[in-house]
């Protein structure tokens, strides 16, 4: 006897057919009788081609473009990897690129030592238990985090304005205070990203587990060590590259505070406005785009550093558990 | 049957009775919120005083003799914010509707089918979460300039014209930016839904479009957490706009504020009256809807 085609068997002929178990094998049978090239999924194409096509030219190429760049002059000759003896070894160059890198490992070390701690507390804060107003505590610490960088270095640049006199010592007019003003300003800021990551962590560890180690005789310190701390550490890790990567590419709290130049004599400069001051131009010097596509290749490579150390160095060996 | 549905979880008492220890957590909990928001108060309160009060009595509130809304008046004038809002939205409302369809129907593909290329695929796009898209930026400068977005007067800058062109250009920027982050989380969330549920679609006779229309309002807290994610990024920054969109009528909020205060530094009411513009708003959503956002940030955590 022969049944006219189910719309339902019609379906699964066109659509993902193999997935369906029981009723994927009646289409099967089927195939046997009437052999059929399958249909190309133009579905996954349309879904896919999008995303794939904007990323692509808008974000892959112009990275491996400037790859390329880096090892071609501004005229367009192939010239190898002089432009990075130039970058490391050419007085014209070399100087601003050292103590732009060296400025940035400050940053970097200013938001790790500061940020994380201060982060920390404020996430152990806000999950004691039975302590009431934490959301209002939480949100409103965040603030500062939501704002432009802009903002955020225009409020302070007023506040520590010795015109203002609220403060008397120019502190990011000084050479010797302004790199640890600025990355104190930047600790400001951005403390709420941390605090909320190590908030998203405490909060999921089970109650049950800090009883348990209550009732064996641990105190408040030693519960925080023995149980907290070994909890938290995959997300110091986590914590601590995603500073390393938005410190080693910052540029708008120095560009906006003391200008493309990173004054007091270039005591604030980082990698960001090295690397704009490079390829862009500022002043009088003009950008060059070989030059500073060989800024951002070593910038890039400071970064893949970073992330490497992390994933062999850090990530690998520190346990994490399962809650 | 119900079981005493009022009765407050044994580890989480609804009203914790009052201890001694907990002075101490308020105390450090306060003093750091007024560590956070001072400045920014500061800010506000003097932006609303004459130029005399701002610098006699900085810490005084605004209050009837000493009022003055002498520079947002200014602002008004010789500012152009009206513009510069008016951009912001466009590029931050543009962005965060490409990335969310965009990376929701990559995340559908990725994660419902098995293909040749399906994890290399992925790892394609997760290599985008680390590197910085702003060291391509010499590229990027490049190829909008050879598109015609940064003149709009030419190629595919021609559909967009002279203004809308260079922001264009922070839109397509913007979304390949977020589109790595954006199909991670996506992926996260599409993969919690049931499969039955597709395959009775299936059988119910739904196309693969239909299908995926019909996950989306199942992962809504992931299309949430994409959007916070994107949302702040792009409005807030400064390097993109700085260098694809630095014309007067194609100037974001950020860059349009940066380069105000840039000119009106020594005009205090001017400067923190702009200040206020440019926060006020980014404050305002975010209290509102900060459940939402601390939420999307920790991917449901807080409850």
């Amino acid at each position: 006897m022969t049944l006219p085609e189910t719309t339902i068997e019609k379906e699964l002929r066109t659509t993902e057919s193999e997935q369906l178990d029981p009723l994927g094998s009646a289409a099967n049978r089927r195939r046997t009788f009437r052999p059929r090239v399958r249909r190309f999924p133009w579905h996954r194409l349309v879904f896919i081609v999008p995303a794939f096509v904007i990323y692509t030219t808008f974000m892959v190429y112009p990275l491996l473009d400037s790859l390329r760049l880096s090892m071609f002059s501004d005229a367009g000759n192939f010239v190898g990897l002089d432009n990075f003896r130039t970058l490391f070894g050419d007085s014209t160059y070399s100087h601003a690129f050292w103590n732009a890198l060296k400025h940035n490992v400050v940053f970097f070390l200013f938001h790790s030592l500061v940020q994380n701690p201060i982060a920390l507390l404020l996430a152990l804060l806000l999950t004691v238990q039975g302590v009431r107003g934490q959301a209002v505590y939480r949100t409103l610490i965040f603030v500062p985090t939501v704002l432009s960088v802009v903002v955020i270095g225009f409020i302070w640049s007023h506040i520590l304005s010795p015109l203002w006199g609220i403060v008397d010592t120019p502190y990011l007019g000084q050479s010797s205070t302004a790199l640890p003003t600025l990355s104190l300003m930047s600790v400001w800021q951005w403390v709420g990203i941390p605090m909320i990551f190590f908030y998203a962590v405490l909060i999921a560890i089970p109650h049950d587990i800090i009883e348990a180690a209550k009732v064996d005789g641990a105190g408040a310190l030693r519960v925080f060590r023995s149980v907290t701390l070994p909890l938290i550490l995959p997300m110091l890790g986590v914590i601590t590259i995603v500073t390393f990567i938005a410190n080693f590419n910052a540029f708008d709290l120095i560009y906006t505070v003391q200008g493309a130049l990173a004054g007091p004599e270039f005591s604030s400069d980082i990698l960001g406005t090295f690397f704009y001051r490079t390829a862009f131009g500022f002043q009088l010097q003009s950008g060059s785009d070989a030059m500073g596509a060989t800024v951002a290749t070593a910038m890039f490579l400071i970064i893949l550093f970073g992330v490497l150390v992390y994933m062999f160095g850090w990530a690998r060996r520190v346990q994490t558990y399962e809650m | 049957m119900s079981i005493a549905v009022d009765r407050p979880l044994p580890d989480r008492p609804r009203r914790a009775p009052f201890q001694w220890s907990h002075v101490g957590v308020h105390g450090v909990l306060i003093l750091y919120t007024c560590i956070a928001l001072a400045p920014v108060l500061l800010i506000i309160s003097n932006s609303l005083k004459p130029a005399n009060a701002i610098f006699a009595h900085p810490f005084s509130v605004p209050w009837k003799g000493n009022f003055d809304f002498v520079g947002y008046k200014t602002v008004a004038d010789i500012g152009h914010f009206e513009i510069y809002f008016k951009n912001s939205i466009i590029v931050t409302v543009a962005t965060v509707f490409l990335v969310m369809t965009l990376s929701a129907m990559a995340a559908y593909a990725l994660s419902e089918y098995r293909f040749m290329g399906n994890t290399l695929l992925a790892i394609f796009f997760a290599i985008g979460i680390m590197i910085p898209i702003r060291l391509g930026t010499v590229s990027i400068l490049r190829l909008t300039k050879d598109m015609g977005l940064l003149s709009g007067d030419r190629g595919i800058g021609w559909i967009f014209g002279p203004t809308y062109g260079p922001l264009a250009a922070l839109v397509f920027v913007y979304t390949a930016m977020g589109i790595p982050l954006g199909i991670f989380l996506m992926t996260q969330f599409m993969k919690q839904v049931p499969s039955d549920l597709k395959n009775a679609a299936r059988v119910d006779g739904a196309g693969e479009y239909r299908v995926f229309s019909l996950t989306l309002p199942l992962v809504r807290p992931g299309l949430a957490a994409v959007a916070v994610f994107t949302m702040l990024p792009v409005w807030n920054d400064l390097w993109f706009p700085l260098l694809l969109a630095p014309k007067e009528g194609s100037r974001t909020v950020t860059l349009g504020a940066q380069q105000f205060l840039g000119q009106y530094a020594s005009d205090w009411n001017s400067a923190l009256a702009a200040l206020t513009l440019a926060m006020l708003p980014v404050m305002a959503l975010y209290i509102v809807f900060s459940r939402q956002f601390l939420g999307g940030l920790t991917k449901g955590a807080i409850d």
